[in-house]
């Protein structure tokens, strides 16, 4: 398989997978256990959704890793196991997808705020991310992406952590914004504009958004995005925010409307498209469907 | 009220040191208590609320108040107690079960206990017998629930329709928030009200004490 790096940078765009977090919940994940103990568990819910997005169409397939920090295992008393954890989910995925798409390894917050407004010295952090780095780089994922961050720091401890213990693997870091009258700023203030500027020089390789608020809020961002950054764009978009219908929850961007705008990201210069929280493997068949054309491969 | 205006300004800054050093001061001048409380440290939360609420300035800011706040009330609570002054309401808060992130519920407990009342935290990863069994215990006016995930979300209606079967749901207010939650959201469930940010959430609370009185 090509370098996903050398594809983008040829100006390839790809598509990336879904939601994670409803999958579980669908298979059985009860509300109060931590997701990430199926990785030493229940690994065939892990195959079974991977095989779900590759089917779908989706390039490149995330992990089941987004908690798998031991700074945040560690409120489920799992810290022990997050090397054990975050190698098996990725080998996990490694082993359905085969080489027919690329392994996303997924980082998210530690649950902790940062000295001096919380209390969680830097070191803390860092190390935490450090030991889930590496266990992603024993176990060979392609793309390393730390995602849903509101602190531009947080970000950047883990993006050090990421270069330092998986050096050559590249880093995707993506930020959730708020949407104000203002502009988009993440909770703790952090700009697009300055997410860019230092992300860049930091080392991220490809920089965007994930979850936030609908499809259309994306565009926004990732027009933002392409003022401050020559990198390339990733932009996972959650379907909406949720309403309850009959007791289940129902989000209101269908597969249909969020393909129809994926192609006017693609037009703002995004690279790879995905889904965060309420898509499912037809929003990912549907906007790999309407990107046909923007997809070389 | 030079000194209480000094206290003010010094917690918008977030001087924690200089906030409690100050109140100590005024303290000893006998000045109230709650007038300390209430003039002092109470509107410089208000006027960082706002600000936060006009995206003038961001929740680091408002977390540096907040300790500066909770110091200086570490001096006043005992005089507070002492002289009986009565709390404004008691509103029981936590982020919903398995929730990934507290940062919203914490913001909202912070605006709230800066603005006089009584929150009793239940922190992160609540499950909904724990809020209804709180609030019954405590006696609390409104329980806040916040949550980040979707996938959380439907624990809110549980809280609702567990407060309606407990014959809780005329007695308690119940408040809903967090990034995915929306004003139909809350209807739909019949929870009382939505609150988009930690100053709206006050504000909200606050028409809960109007409405009442």
């Amino acid at each position: 398989m090509k370098k996903l790096l050398e594809r983008l940078h040829n100006g390839e765009i790809l598509v990336a997978d879904g939601a994670m977090g409803t999958m579980l919940f669908e298979r059985g994940l009860k509300s109060g256990e931590c997701p990430e103990e199926l990785n030493l568990s229940r690994i065939d819910i892990l195959e079974d959704i991977a095989r779900l997005y590759l089917d779908a169409g989706a390039e490149i397939i995330q992990t089941n890793t987004f908690g798998g920090s031991p700074l945040k295992l560690a409120s489920y008393s799992l810290e022990d196991e997050a090397p054990l954890i975050n190698r098996n989910a990725v080998s996990a995925v490694k082993g359905v997808v085969a080489g027919r798409a690329y392994v996303m390894a997924s980082c998210g917050p530690c649950g902790k705020i940062l000295k001096p407004y919380g209390d969680t010295d830097p070191e803390v952090i860092f190390d935490s991310f450090e030991i889930q780095m590496q266990a992603f780089a024993e176990s060979g994922c392609d793309v390393i992406c730390i995602e849903t961050m509101m602190d531009l720091r947080e970000m950047l401890l883990a993006l050090k952590a990421a270069k330092k213990k998986a050096p050559g693997i590249p880093v995707m870091a993506t930020m959730t914004y708020d949407a104000t009258t203002k502009g988009f700023f993440t909770i703790m203030g952090d700009t697009i504009e300055k997410t860019s500027r230092e992300l860049e020089a930091a080392g991220a390789d490809v920089i965007g958004s994930n979850c936030g608020n609908g499809i259309e809020n994306m565009i926004r961002i990732a027009e933002e995005y392409r003022k401050h950054t020559s990198l390339p764009l990733i932009i996972q978009s959650n379907a909406g925010l949720p309403l309850i219908e009959d007791g289940k929850l129902v989000y209101p961007e269908t597969p249909e409307f969020m393909a129809l705008k994926a192609k006017e990201l693609v037009d703002i210069g995004v690279s790879i498209i995905g889904g965060c929280c309420g898509t499912t493997p037809e929003h990912i068949r549907a906007i790999k469907k309407a990107l046909g054309s923007n997809l070389s491969s | 009220m030079e000194l209480l205006s000094k206290i003010s300004f010094n917690l918008q800054s977030g001087f924690d040191e200089t906030v409690t050093a100050l109140t100590k001061e005024a303290v000893e001048k006998r000045i109230p208590p709650d007038e300390i409380m209430n003039i002092g440290l109470i509107a410089g939360m208000n006027i960082v609320g706002e600000k936060f609420k006009n995206h003038e300035i961001f929740l680091p800011d408002v977390l540096l108040a907040a300790r500066a706040m909770n110091c200086a009330m570490e001096v006043l609570k005992p005089l507070l107690i002492k002289d009986g002054i009565p709390i404004k309401g008691k509103v029981v808060i936590g982020s919903v079960k398995n929730d990934l992130h507290d940062i919203g519920k914490n913001l909202v407990a912070i605006l709230l206990k800066g603005a006089g009342f009584e929150v009793i935290d239940l922190g992160n990863d609540v499950p909904a017998e724990k809020f209804i069994r709180v609030a019954a215990e405590e006696n609390a006016d409104v329980i806040g629930m916040s949550a980040l995930l979707t996938t959380t979300m439907p624990v809110m209606k549980k809280v609702v329709d567990m407060a309606k079967d407990e014959g809780l749901y005329s007695e308690v207010k119940i408040m809903v928030g967090g990034a995915p939650v929306s004003k139909a959201f809350a209807l739909e469930i019949g929870a009382d009200a939505y609150s988009y940010d930690g100053a709206n959430a006050v504000e909200t609370v606050e028409s809960f004490f109007r409405e009442n009185s």
